[in-house]
C-alpha cells in the first residue's frame, strides 16, 4: 500500500502526512469499493456460467447419443420409445413468438409515438400508469385470462377447441406489449427536438416529421425493444402452457394446437429420468441457443439495413 | 435605395402564458436583403424570429396577437397552411441540426416530403443546392455518406443546403454562427452575401461586427420591444436611441 501513494514529486513530509491514520483509513476504504463491486459483478458472471454449465453437461450426452441434426429435425416425440424429436417444439415456439410480434409490435409502437407525439400530458400519465400495471400483472394470470376469456371466443369463431398458436400469440403479444412500448418510447423520446424543429421548418406535417425522422432517427432503441419482446415470448412459458394444447404434433396452421420448447420441459420434468430427462436439459440449450441465435440475426439484419440507408 | 417590402409585422405580440415576450412589433423587412436582429439574451429578437415561419406554433403555451404578413397576406389568418409557410419561410437553428442520415438524403428530405420521387431531378436538386451553399466541392464524393461526419461548419452549410432545396423565399437564421469557428464563420458569412441576391435573410446574432459586416438592415430588441429600426449604418453610427448606443458601444447588456 505504501507503495502505491509514493510519487516521485512528493516530498517526504507530505509523505508523512498521507501516512497519518485517517487518511490511511479513507484510502484503505477507497480501494475497498472497487473489490466490492468487483464482487457483485462476478457473482453475475459466475451465475451465468454455473447455469450454462449446469445445463450443457446435462444436455449434451444425450444430444450426441441422438446425433444434433436427428434431434433438431425429428418430428417424433416419444420418450417411452426413446426416439427425441424436437421439430415440432421448435417451430411451435417460433410460430408461437413470429405471431406474437406481429399482433403485438405495430400495437406498441403506435402506442409509444402516441404517447409520445400526440397525447395530452393527463392521458398519457394515466397511460404509463396503464402500462406499469400490465407489466406487472403474473403470466399465470394472462394464461388465466386467456382460457376464460380468448378460448372460448377462439371456439366460437374457428370452431375446434380454441386450444392453438393464434391463443398463445394473442395472449403473448399482449404480455410483451408493455415492454415493447415502454422500452421504444424512451427510444423517441431521447430524440432530441431540434431534428423535429427541422424538419417542420422544412414544411414538413407532424405526421411526415415522426415517419420521416423522428422514427428513423430512434431506430435502434425501438429495434432493442423489438429483441427485448422477443425473448420474452420466447421465454414465456405458463401463460402460454394454458393456451396452446401442448401436442407434440406438427402444427399445419395457426389453429393447430402446439408445444412451446419451454412448455416441453415444464410438462415432462416432474416425471422424467435418466435419457428422458437428459432430452429435457438438451432442449433447453436449444431454447438457450435459439435465442442467442434470433438476437444475433436480428442484429446483423439491422446492421446491414442501417449501412445499406 | 427603396425595396419592395417582404415581411411586415403589425403589433405584433407574442405571450408564453402570462409572460408577454414580445411587445407590439411594428417593422418592415426589405426584399433581397440581410436584416439583422441584435439585443441582449432574452430580448425577444429569437421569439420574433420564430414568429415570422410559425415555429411559436410548437412551443406549448405560446400565443401571437397582431399580424405577420407575408407578401401582404397575414400569416397567423385563419385557414393559412402552416407547412406551405414554412416552406417559404426557413429556418436555420443555432445548432447545427442534420438529419441523421446520409448527405444526399439530408437534402432530398425536404423536396420528398413534398412529394417529389424521381431519383433524376432529386440528384439536381441536392446537387444543385449543395453548390449554392458553397458544400458541393467538399462534399460531392461522400454524398452516401452520414452527415453527422461533417464539421459543425460544414453541418451549418448542409442545412441551409437543405434548405435551399424546398425553395424558400426567405430565410430565418437564429445565431447560425455561434457555434461555429471563426473560419467556418467567414464562410457562412461569405455564404450569406451569395443567397442575398436571391433571398430574403433575417438573421439574429449576438456578434456585432457580424451584423454590422453582413447586414443592410438593424433592429435592436430590448426587453421585448423594439428598440430601433434602420439601415446598419446608421444604427451603427449615428443610433437614435440613447439605449442602442449603449449596446453597440458595449456599456450593458
Amino acid at each position: 500500500m505504501p507503495a502505491s501513494i509514493s510519487h516521485p514529486a512528493t516530498s517526504k513530509a507530505k509523505l508523512q502526512a498521507l501516512r497519518k491514520k485517517p487518511v490511511r483509513k479513507y484510502l484503505s476504504l477507497e480501494m475497498a469499493v472497487p473489490g466490492v463491486f468487483l464482487l457483485s459483478a462476478s457473482i453475475v458472471m459466475a451465475a451465468v456460467a454455473v447455469i450454462s454449465l449446469f445445463v450443457f453437461r446435462s444436455g449434451i450426452p444425450l444430444i450426441q447419443k441422438v446425433g444434433l441434426v436427428s434431434f433438431l429435425t425429428g418430428r417424433t416425440w416419444d420418450p417411452s420409445a426413446g426416439i427425441y424429436g424436437i421439430l415440432p417444439m421448435l417451430t411451435g415456439s417460433l410460430l408461437v413468438t413470429i405471431t406474437a410480434l406481429v399482433l403485438g409490435v405495430p400495437v406498441a409502437l403506435a402506442g409509444a409515438v402516441f404517447l409520445s407525439e400526440f397525447a395530452p400530458i393527463t392521458v398519457a400519465v394515466v397511460l404509463r400508469r396503464c402500462i406499469e400495471l400490465l407489466a406487472g400483472i403474473p403470466s399465470v394470470v394472462y394464461g388465466f385470462f386467456g382460457v376464460i376469456v380468448l378460448l372460448p371466443l377462439l371456439r366460437q369463431i374457428f370452431g375446434g377447441s380454441g386450444f392453438s398458436v393464434l391463443a398463445g400469440a394473442i395472449v403473448l403479444a399482449i404480455m410483451i406489449l408493455p415492454t415493447v412500448l415502454s422500452v421504444s418510447l424512451e427510444a423517441i423520446k431521447t430524440v432530441p427536438q431540434e431534428y423535429r424543429e427541422g424538419s417542420l421548418a422544412l414544411g414538413a406535417t407532424h405526421w411526415q416529421t415522426i415517419k420521416g425522422v423522428v422514427l428513423p432517427a430512434a431506430r435502434s432503441g425501438i429495434f432493442a425493444s423489438f429483441i427485448l419482446g422477443m425473448g420474452r415470448a420466447l421465454g414465456e412459458t405458463m401463460a402460454v402452457i394454458m393456451v396452446v394444447g401442448n401436442t407434440t404434433r406438427m402444427p399445419r396452421s395457426l389453429l393447430d394446437p402446439v408445444r412451446t420448447l419451454t412448455a416441453n420441459v415444464v410438462i415432462e420434468m416432474k416425471y422424467a429420468t435418466g435419457d428422458h430427462q437428459q432430452a429435457l436439459f438438451a432442449t433447453g440449450i436449444v431454447l438457450f441457443l435459439f435465442i442467442m441465435a434470433l438476437n444475433f440475426a436480428a442484429r446483423l439484419t439491422f446492421a446491414n439495413s442501417r449501412r445499406s440507408k | 435605395m427603396t425595396l419592395a417590402i417582404k415581411i411586415a409585422t403589425k403589433n405584433l405580440s407574442v405571450y408564453y402564458r402570462q409572460l408577454q415576450a414580445l411587445k407590439y412589433i411594428s417593422m418592415s423587412i426589405p426584399e433581397h436583403s440581410i436584416t439583422a436582429l441584435i439585443g441582449p439574451s432574452g430580448c425577444g429578437k429569437s421569439t420574433f424570429l420564430r414568429t415570422l415561419n410559425r415555429m411559436n406554433d410548437v412551443i406549448e403555451g405560446s400565443r401571437v396577437e397582431g399580424e405577420v404578413l407575408l407578401d401582404g397576406q397575414n400569416i397567423y389568418s385563419h385557414g393559412v397552411d402552416v407547412s406551405e409557410i414554412r416552406k417559404r419561410v426557413a429556418m436555420v437553428f443555432q445548432k447545427p441540426n442534420p438529419f441523421p442520415m446520409s448527405i444526399y438524403d439530408n437534402v432530398a428530405y425536404g423536396p420528398r416530403i413534398h412529394g417529389l420521387k424521381r431519383r433524376g431531378v432529386l440528384d439536381e436538386i441536392v446537387e444543385r443546392s449543395l453548390r449554392a451553399a458553397a458544400l458541393w466541392d467538399e462534399v460531392k464524393d461522400r454524398l452516401e455518406k452520414s452527415a453527422l461526419g461533417l464539421s459543425g461548419g460544414q453541418q451549418q452549410r448542409l442545412v441551409i443546403a437543405r434548405a435551399l432545396a424546398v425553395r424558400p423565399e426567405v430565410f430565418l437564421m437564429d445565431e447560425p454562427a455561434s457555434a461555429l469557428d471563426p473560419i467556418s464563420s467567414g464562410k457562412l458569412e461569405d455564404l450569406l452575401f451569395e443567397l442575398r441576391r436571391d433571398y430574403t435573410i433575417v438573421i439574429v446574432t449576438h456578434n456585432m461586427q457580424q451584423a454590422a459586416r453582413v447586414s443592410q438592415y438593424c433592429g435592436f430588441f430590448l426587453s421585448g420591444e423594439m428598440v430601433e429600426f434602420n439601415q446598419t449604418k446608421t444604427v451603427f453610427t449615428n443610433p437614435r436611441d440613447k439605449r442602442t448606443e449603449d449596446y453597440i458601444t458595449g456599456r450593458f447588456g
